[in-house]
């Protein structure tokens, strides 16, 4: 699920950016009232632990095939989902430093796919949810599969509609969720059992590891006030990505006219439509909301495209002999 | 060789070709991150049709790898998997975009083939940029530069530790994997039946680890932040090198 560079504009990488920044920040105003020293170290190791579990290849009975682990619902519910929301947010920035698993730039879409949904909605909200009464072995393993599950199923809607706001792919949006979900509504539920397998066992042989165990009702209870701000997050991101993207769309008034016309815009004529319609053109810097000749100098023509590859050969060359003249000089 | 111990090795050999003294790896690591943000910036805003200036700003990533003595083979190995990504996501674009760019006799090239060209190279030179960034940087000197653009020390800090710990867990797992593969000749993967097990295992040791790992720690006066390297200053030539490149990918953006 890891966005790369190319697939983002510099305006979706941003936005998500910008959200995922704001997470960070609330993770991190909740776990600098904890006792930080002793959990740095701890969300270190277990951010290395979740990293070179991901290696393993995990036996998908009767298919022959193999799944892996993400991590983020595991994280949280033994760090916690703030402590756990940090952490993935270390490891998905060595993936995309060390192994180019995720584009820097992307990293805030990453964040939020993978980390957001799987910490605060897997970690979070259905973790809360099942064990608010006490904990046993059938909460924990539904817990598991449906947290992983629906972050990521939520992580891949969010996938199609940050790759369609960028305008990358002509694909159509219906096709590209058809292609998106049911891919990682596999991959979510062999995810969500492998978390249920370790985190089963964890409960049986040291149950206080793992988040809200032990702890009295009153203070598991979930807060109303976050509850809404983790949905809140999620509508406030799905919903301004489909907003977006719908927005290439007719409008409700264009629509309307579509319906009574046939034509998203009217024909008007006469002597002062026509001269306020070309004042406009004369005026507007950005006509239907590009720039004016956007395209035109080194856009497609065959004699920029011819251009542009003598100049990289020029730039090859002149690289090559100064590199040669500096192992020279060295000798 | 099994996947773990080729990231292993993958791992080291990033390491040391950023720990060595070549100029680029001498450049101040804030100069260098800015440069690759600036870069990823200017080139995913390209719109799909403009390719010639696309290609254009491979020059940077070709001139830093003649120049800087960068090891090649190392990034190519990761360019393809990611350009299957991307692939697979624009591999629509000529069965949808049928308009009609350049015509070259009876063959038209079509909007279609030419953003599906631009978004294989946009994925190509994004990958090559932030791969030429770890093999110039160490993870200790681009935390510092982090730390320079204040990125929370928690995050940092963290990000440092799981580095730290990264190869010692990868051999623990390749170590684990191996014997479990010895066990169980001819079977692909870890078995159903102990996932929990071996992984919980895994788990436990780690959080044991990490109560080590917290005393002494503790003992060195740990107070929430590393301070392992004497802080290099910024050069002249390093707002060169960083004016000189932002300079250049604006101007051929605008023109």
């Amino acid at each position: 699920m890891h966005m790369a560079d190319a697939l983002v504009s510099p305006v979706v990488a941003g936005t998500l950016y910008a959200c995922s920044g704001i997470a960070a920040g609330y993770a991190l105003k909740r776990i600098k009232s904890e006792d930080i020293n002793h959990k740095i170290p701890v969300m270190g190791v277990l951010g290395a632990f979740v990293f070179a579990t991901q290696m393993i290849n995990f036996t998908i009975p009767g298919t022959g095939s193999s799944g892996h682990l993400t991590g983020g619902m595991m994280l949280s519910a033994i760090l916690g989902p703030e402590a756990g929301f940090l952490t993935m947010i270390a490891i998905l920035l060595i993936q995309c430093l060390m192994f180019a698993d995720g584009g820097i730039l992307a990293l805030g879409c990453n964040i939020w796919n993978m980390g957001f949904y799987g910490c605060f909605v897997g970690g979070y909200l259905v973790w809360n949810l099942f064990m608010r009464n006490g904990f046993s072995k059938a909460k924990i393993m539904w817990a598991s599969i449906i947290g992983c599950v629906l972050s990521l199923q939520l992580g891949a809607f969010s996938v199609t509609l940050e790759t369609l706001a960028s305008g990358i792919t002509e694909l159509p949006f219906a096709a590209f969720l058809s292609f998106m979900q049911p891919i990682h509504l596999a991959i979510g539920l062999v995810e969500g059992l492998i978390t249920a397998a370790v985190l089963l066992f964890v409960y049986q042989a040291r149950p206080t590891l793992l988040c809200g165990f032990g702890e009295d009702k009153q203070d598991k209870s979930m807060k109303v006030s976050t509850v809404a701000g983790v949905i809140g997050a999620c509508a406030l991101v799905i919903g301004g990505l489909l907003s977006w993207f719908a927005s290439s769309l007719p409008d409700g008034l264009e629509w309307s006219l579509l319906k009574v016309t046939g034509s998203t815009e009217l024909d008007a004529e006469g002597g002062l439509y026509q001269w306020a319609g070309e004042a406009q053109e004369q005026v507007a810097m950005m006509p239907d909301y590009g720039f004016a000749e956007a395209e035109s100098l080194m856009g497609t023509s065959l004699a920029g495209i011819i251009g542009a590859l003598l100049v990289l050969v020029l730039c090859v060359v002149i690289s090559l002999i100064i590199n040669r003249v500096k192992h020279e000089s060295h000798q | 060789m099994n996947h773990i111990s080729k990231a292993i090795d993958q791992l080291h050999a990033v390491d040391n070709e950023a720990r060595s003294d070549g100029w680029l790896q001498c450049l101040h690591p804030l100069a260098k991150l800015v440069v690759t943000i600036v870069y990823l910036v200017v080139l995913v805003s390209f719109p799909k049709y403009q390719v010639a200036g696309v290609l254009l700003m491979a020059v940077y990533p070709i001139t830093l790898c003649i120049l800087g003595d960068v090891s090649v083979s190392l990034m190519w190995r990761r360019i393809w998997i990611v350009l299957l990504l991307v692939c697979f996501v624009g591999l629509f674009n000529p069965f949808i975009d049928h308009t009609p760019l350049i015509r070259i006799g009876s063959f038209t090239l079509t909007g279609g083939m030419v953003s599906f060209f631009t978004l294989m190279i946009k994925g190509c030179l994004a990958v090559m940029a932030a791969y030429l960034l770890m093999l110039t940087a160490t993870m200790e000197t681009l935390c510092h530069a982090l730390r320079k653009i204040y990125v929370p020390a928690v995050l940092v800090t963290v990000l440092m530790l799981i580095y730290r710990y990264l190869i010692v867990f990868l051999h623990e797992v390749e170590h684990m994997t191996q014997a479990y593969a010895l066990r169980a000749p001819g079977q692909r993967g870890l078995n159903i039946k102990v996932w929990g097990s071996m992984i919980g295992q895994l788990l436990l040791r780690s959080i044991d680890r990490a109560e080590t790992v917290y005393g002494s720690m503790t003992l060195r006066g740990f107070q929430g932040e590393f301070f392992t390297e004497r802080p290099q200053r910024i050069s002249h030539i390093d707002w060169l090198y960083t004016y000189g490149w932002i300079a250049f990918f604006l101007i051929l953006r605008l023109l």
